[in-house]
């Protein structure tokens, strides 16, 4: 009877262990990326110092590499795409909680699970082959910003949708016994209860816009050096960049490009950290009420 | 009662004095634009179907099933079929990152919910796992081109590690709903019964879970089938056949779209909407199997 307690908690302890190991190699993985790749980049840095960030010109051909132009690009391309996204998804959202009946919500998760599932580069195959041609916006800030908000409104719904679900049923009850108009409420209720969820929604929509290559690297036009505010110019991105000129990079080239990637992953760590802590904090304070 | 005070709204007042057929304008008017909203979002959708399918079916259904066996043309202005080799590439590699990540998956949420609920190490890993599923698959893609493709070469494993290395906390997640909501007394009555924990998870907490699981990893699966920055650096890009998990270049359906979607010539446009419905299809699929998994789940209770 001893041998065999022994034999199961020794069996246990394993599985146990084995679990553990399993949960840490999460942190294993991202600990791995950040000095690995942050390793690789030293070359560049070490050429050009901190001027690879304050940089505008990317040559090369010249031993040149100044991210500044990729960096306004992924940015740009960002805010287009949340300013489109943004109205659509919390519109969505809100018929999905607030106005659809019952039996059409089903259909209106399908269709953002379909949405969801397309492959990001058939939307840039459509993107550099249908949108930019036919409807005679070429390549540029502009299409990328569109079919990035076409990519991040499925994410950018989903979320909203859990945290407007969360508003106490007696606020909105309150609201529309007050004689509110279904707007009013949601204006009273709906919004002050679930802002900082949305806020957090939003910026996730903003970190996938930023690490989003394929479908802008296909779409963006691939301009070098081009800061500007016109959404109609050709220009790039740093995943852009990156998928487009690993092809043909030398070593020096290779570590510039990943070094854009360290530039990439930091901003949107940065970006998800933030708005993970804001969305799981507006949800605990909704499970709490 | 501060918790209950929080949850009073603090937002205006709504002016009920205005007349109320302004108001009720103004509301009807803010509903329609969210029913417009709806309509924006099924229009892409819609737009990219159209054109998958328009021009999709024609070439990868002409001859059939020579689109789905054919090796691809090494010479992009060639007409012509061919997309087998990408077909099997992309079965390979998110198979093999499958097999990585679903099991290992599995097990850190069994340790999140069933071992270290509540204590530090487990909210770490779970709050960590939520930020790397935000952390760009093209940066996944370097990763792995640092510590394998520059040691081991191209092979179909090294885009199985990147996609694996996305999964994993997707699976994590999924895989953590679903243990939440496996009954308490399911777990007493197996320990009453004198088993063992780590037993009771693998023959009653998990069996209990799997439909869930399932159906949770599938969808991981569909997304990873059509990621393309995490395989440019790591598999290649070979147009002849290749069945080997660890040798040699190979090709998945996304890199053939990527390649082939800003050529000139139009076969190898064709080519790429052809290998986009191929790849629609895979996802939709895989999607779908899933789907067949939640409503097993919901018929369940």
């Amino acid at each position: 009877m001893l041998a065999l307690q022994g034999h199961r908690a020794y069996a246990d302890r394993t599985f146990r262990w084995a679990a553990a190991s399993a949960a840490a190699l999460v942190l294993l993985i991202l600990g791995l990326i950040a000095i690995t790749i942050t390793q690789r980049s030293m070359p560049v840095f070490r050429q050009m110092g901190l001027g690879f960030f304050t940089g505008t010109r990317w040559s090369p051909a010249d031993g040149l590499y100044g991210a500044l132009p990729f960096v306004w690009g992924t940015a740009f391309t960002a805010v287009i795409a949340l300013a489109l996204a943004v109205p659509v998804s919390l519109g969505m959202a809100l018929f999905m909680t607030q106005v659809a009946p019952p039996a059409i919500r089903k259909p209106m998760v399908y269709l953002m699970d379909l949405l969801a599932g397309v492959p990001s580069v058939v939307f840039g195959l459509w993107g550099v082959l249908v949108l930019s041609q036919y409807f005679n916006l070429g390549r540029s800030f502009l299409t990328a910003g569109v079919i990035l908000a076409i990519m991040i409104i499925p994410i950018i719904t989903s979320l909203s949708r859990e945290v407007i679900e969360t508003t106490p049923p007696g606020d909105k009850e309150g609201a529309l016994a007050l004689g509110a108009t279904r707007w009013e409420m949601i204006g009273a209720a709906v919004f002050p209860h679930s802002a900082g969820g949305l806020v957090g929604a939003v910026m996730l929509g903003l970190g996938r816009a930023m690490g989003e290559t394929i479908a802008a690297a296909l779409v963006i036009g691939s301009a070098l050096g081009q800061i500007t505010l016109n959404a109609f110019a050709a220009g790039n991105s740093m995943p852009a960049v990156i998928a487009n000129e690993w092809g043909e990079a030398d070593d020096l080239h290779k570590s510039a490009l990943i070094a854009l990637a360290v530039t990439l992953f930091i901003i949107t760590i940065v970006v998800n950290l933030l708005a993970t802590g804001i969305v799981q904090r507006s949800m605990k304070r909704g499970q709490g009420s | 009662m501060i918790e209950l005070a929080e949850t009073v709204t603090s937002g205006a007042p709504p002016d009920l004095t205005a007349k109320r057929s302004w108001r009720s304008v103004k509301s009807a008017t803010m509903t329609g634009l969210m029913v417009a909203a709806v309509f924006v979002v099924a229009l892409p959708l819609v737009a990219v179907v159209w054109s998958v399918l328009g021009r999709g079916l024609a070439v990868a259904f002409r001859g059939f099933p020579d689109f789905f066996i054919q090796e691809i043309p090494s010479v992009a202005r060639r007409a012509g079929p061919g997309m087998g080799p990408a077909i099997l590439g992309t079965l390979l590699v998110t198979g093999a990152a499958t097999l990585i990540a679903v099991p290992l998956g599995v097990l850190g949420a069994v340790y999140l919910h069933e071992y270290g609920v509540g204590n530090r190490f487990s909210r770490l890993v779970r709050f960590m796992a939520t930020v790397m599923t935000g952390v760009p698959s093209i940066v996944m893609g370097l990763f792995i081109y640092v510590v394998w493709t520059l040691r081991f070469g191209y092979s179909a494993f090294g885009g199985s590690l990147a996609l694996a290395c996305l999964m994993l906390p997707v699976v994590i997640g999924a895989t953590e709903q679903m243990l939440k909501l496996v009954p308490h007394h399911l777990r007493e009555a197996s320990y009453a019964l004198g088993t063992s924990k780590s037993r009771t998870i693998l023959t009653v907490v998990l069996p209990a879970a799997l439909p869930g699981i399932v159906s949770g990893s599938l969808l991981a699966v569909a997304r990873a089938a059509g990621e393309t920055a995490p395989l440019l650096f790591a598999v290649g890009a070979a147009t002849e056949y290749n069945p080997h998990l660890f040798e040699e270049a190979n090709t998945a359906l996304s890199i053939q779209i990527f390649g082939n979607a800003t050529s000139s010539f139009v076969a190898a446009q064709d080519r790429a909407w052809g290998a986009a419905l191929t790849l629609v299809l895979l996802t939709f699929l895989i999607t779908l199997v899933a789907r067949v998994f939640t409503a097993r789940i919901a018929s369940r209770r």
